[in-house]
């Protein structure tokens, strides 16, 4: 008999935090099956995000892989499942008295949360493609459920299908892609990959070629660029808010650390990707502005919002390299923060009845709510990327890297857009503080929960934009473990 | 050209049992046709509405949760043939792999999914 | 011409003409069993191709488990035929999707013309292990190198189940009432 455990070098010690993650949303399911302790759901999950925040930390630096190959942990990973869980706290401090008004605290939320975190914690952990699929599914089968979970709601019925049905096609092209890469070289291994390059580019050009482009496809769909992105909106509008945040975060962040993970490490070789990833980065954030600049919902906005900003992340793929991957890690954590901020006060604004946030829902928040208006504006300011926030150091970084490889008319895009989208941002902040109420405002209730949330992030936003170099020299020791 | 052989008596082994047991009853039975027995059968009663009702989304879940444990069936079916190979290692490994997807039935009978009414 | 070709040949008929009777009915049951149809032809194939594993795989998971559902689904939204769907798209939408269609089609002969088509030694490894496709060599990698994917699988699968129960099962407590939502039209249900 074979000793299996040590011949397929099984090591759990890899997958701690995962495993944290995993005991904690059955728990949650099984308090979820009994209506007297569902309401601890919510606190159990926040241990469990904690425990596995925790065991992530202590994971820093260490260098290895298990399971046949199948497992990376490295800085990078570490990195992004940080970001993960971070992002989830916000989230479950940010939209717990919403569910509440909304009638949908209930134990499958928080249950589906974590099991979506698990997906994303193995996506940035894997090493191969068949990983990376399996951690995208379970990442995102959640989701669709979460988007249509209120089900009272025809928007969220609407963004829960849109959702499944979009994620669904652009898996199958993912899927396909992954099958020509293999077909090509006989491994899905990155590994492998990277090795055998040129063996593979050079016997069959054009499987590789078809299947890298496929899974760009897939994962392109996955973060929201252009092309991919017209189901965006709809999605981020309709699905309940506090699930909006995450979406427009966390998967967001999984997204990139796929696509970093597969193409600055495993394809780095395929020189077109950097004009193809030029175009895409161009495309996304100027639709994704231009688009922006004429909504009227707010959450509709944040959705375009959120794609451009995925076109200035896109930036660091073009560049490539050690620099590019630090910035857009560095971006990746600034945009959790402030983007997440401006969906808690959104959130926040939607607990008021019959608030659907469309933009004149805003007038005369500085006169009922002066405290939260400041932070809404300090998060617009973010957003748009203005000093001394972090956005304004977020961008930095992506566009200093860019400048440093010579992508001179890629920076100037960039840019331009930014100044375009100070346009949309600052009309929130004119709005809630300029114009006058049609009769008399309803102010928001404070309640706990979401003020630690909005304090995270604005400490985030505002203490990150001051002493950047903390979070720089993380983003910086956070390369890909894998020689 | 063996292997599409056998495949080839399995086939005719099977059309050929359900031919000969129609032709069997086609001879034994008594021939009598008239239009009342091709009338949809109702507990006796006039049929009522149309067949395409709407069903009741309790299907729907059943449903799922039977391809799921269909598909966990042909999971087992390979770890069954390599058994003896692979030892306590798959053994360990499937069963981890059945408690994850039990639990998914703990929490759906939990739920009352399984109860009808 | 050998039985392989001739065998190959009919399946592969099989297959074409399953797939297109079914987005050619007006019934959508129809179409589900000409999708039957079309993935018996397809497991056929597949056992040609040495995928035995993969051929049981679409007859019972797919052809049997998956089939099921989509009957159920079908009943469950209640279709009755494609009248039900709505006046047709304008006649540009019609003429774009044969225009796809056939550019996809060209498309795909060009690449399979133009790509050296691998070999039986395919690849940098050549086939990952003898025996490639039977349910042995399936299984002993399955449970070898890819326990970690398999039991991702398994949490896969799981979290299918609570999905599904959590969009459908209906939810017995009266929820504090919605004023932002539109509430939607209650439809009587015959079970």
């Amino acid at each position: 008999m074979i000793d299996y455990v040590s011949a397929l070098s099984i090591d759990f010690g890899l997958i701690v935090p995962e495993i944290t993650v995993l005991v904690t949303s059955f728990v949650v399911m099984m308090l979820a099956c009994s209506k007297k302790v569902s309401s601890w759901s919510s606190t159990v999950t926040l241990v469990g995000y904690v425990l596995a925040l925790w065991f992530t930390t202590r994971q820093w630096g260490h260098q290895g892989s298990g399971f046949a190959d199948m497992v990376t942990c490295d800085n990078f990973g570490i990195v992004f499942k940080a970001i993960f869980i971070v992002a989830s706290i916000i989230v479950v401090f940010l939209g717990h008295r919403y569910l509440r008004v909304k009638g949908l605290h209930r134990g499958e939320y928080y249950a589906l949360m974590l099991v979506s975190t698990l997906g994303m914690m193995v996506m940035a952990n894997s090493s191969d493609l068949i990983v990376l699929f399996l951690g995208l599914e379970i990442m995102s089968v959640p989701l669709y459920v979460m988007a249509g979970m209120y089900r009272r709601s025809l928007e969220s019925n609407e963004a829960g299908i849109k959702y499944f049905f979009m994620g669904a096609f652009s898996t199958a092209f993912l899927l396909l892609g992954i099958a020509f890469i293999f077909g090509a070289s006989g491994t899905t291994n990155l590994r492998s990959i990277v090795t055998d390059f040129s063996y593979i580019a050079n016997s069959f050009p054009v499987y590789l070629y078809a299947g890298v482009a496929l899974i760009l496809i897939g994962f392109g769909f996955k973060v929201g660029t252009v092309p991919f992105h017209t189901w965006v909106p709809d999605v981020y509008q309709g699905a309940p808010t506090p699930v909006t945040a995450f979406f427009s975060v966390a998967p967001k962040a999984a997204g990139f650390a796929a696509l970093l993970r597969v193409f600055v490490y495993g394809f780095s070789e395929v020189t077109i990707l950097s004009d193809v990833f030029w175009v895409l980065a161009v495309l996304t954030m100027t639709v994704g502005n231009l688009l922006a600049l004429r909504q009227d919902n707010v959450k509709r906005m944040l959705a375009y919002s959120s794609i451009s900003h995925a076109g200035y992340i896109l930036v660091a793929l073009v560049v490539g390299g050690a620099d590019a991957v630090a910035a857009a890690i560095f971006y990746l954590v600034a945009y959790t923060m402030f983007n997440l901020g401006g969906f808690g006060v959104v959130t926040l604004l939607e607990t008021r009845s019959g608030c659907k946030s469309e933009f004149n829902e805003l007038r005369g928040l500085s006169k009922t709510n002066p405290y939260l208006t400041a932070t809404l504006a300090l998060f617009m300011f973010a957003l748009s990327g203005f000093p001394p926030t972090v956005g304004f150091i977020g961008k930095f970084y992506i566009f200093s890297a860019a400048m440093q490889s010579g992508f001179v008319w890629l920076t100037v895009i960039g840019v331009m857009n930014s100044f375009v989208s100070v346009y949309y941002y600052l009309r929130v902040i004119k709005t809630s503080f300029f114009d006058e109420a049609e009769g008399t405002p309803v102010p928001a209730v404070l309640s706990p929960t979401i003020i630690i949330a909005l304090v995270i992030t604005a400490v985030g936003t505002l203490g990150l934009g001051l002493f950047p170099q903390q979070l720089l020299q993380l983003s910086q020791a956070a390369i890909f473990g894998m020689p | 050209m063996s292997e599409y052989l056998a495949v080839l008596l399995f086939a005719v082994a099977g059309i050929g049992i359900v031919l000969i047991t129609f032709g069997i009853s086609r001879l034994l039975r008594p021939h009598n046709p008239y239009p009342e027995k091709n009338v949809t059968y109702e507990c006796a009663e006039e049929t009522v509405g149309p067949s395409w009702i709407q069903f009741n989304n309790r299907f729907y879940i059943f449903a799922l949760i039977f391809v799921i444990f269909d598909v966990e069936a042909i999971f087992l079916f390979p770890w069954a043939v390599a058994f003896g190979q692979l030892g306590l290692f798959a053994l360990v490994e499937v069963t981890l792999f059945l408690m994850i997807l039990f639990f998914g039935l703990f929490y759906a009978w939990k739920k009352g999914v399984l109860k009808w009414v | 011409m050998n039985l392989d070709t001739v065998i190959f040949f009919a399946a592969a008929v099989v297959a074409v003409f399953g797939a297109t009777m079914m987005i050619a009915q007006k019934n959508p049951i129809a179409s589900a069993l000409y999708l039957i149809l079309s993935l018996v032809a397809q497991a056929i194939l597949y056992v040609q191709l040495g995928g035995l594993f993969l051929g049981s795989i679409l007859i019972v998971v797919y052809a049997g488990a998956i089939m099921v559902l989509f009957l159920f689904v079908i009943m469950l939204l209640n279709l009755r035929s494609s009248d039900d769907l709505g006046p047709p798209p304008p006649a540009l939408g019609r003429f774009t999707k044969y225009a796809f269609g056939i550019l996809l089609s060209v498309e795909l002969i060009v690449i399979v013309k133009a790509a050296r088509m691998p070999s039986k030694a395919t690849g940098v490894l050549g086939f990952p292990v003898e025996d490639f496709g039977s349910v042995k060599a399936v299984s002993t990698q399955m449970f070898t190198t890819y326990v970690y994917p398999l039991e991702l699988t398994g949490i896969l699968m799981l979290i299918a189940v609570v999905g599904a129960v959590v969009i459908a099962k209906k939810e017995n407590n009266a929820q504090v009432s919605d004023d932002s939502g539109s509430d939607r039209p209650a439809k009587k249900q015959v079970s």
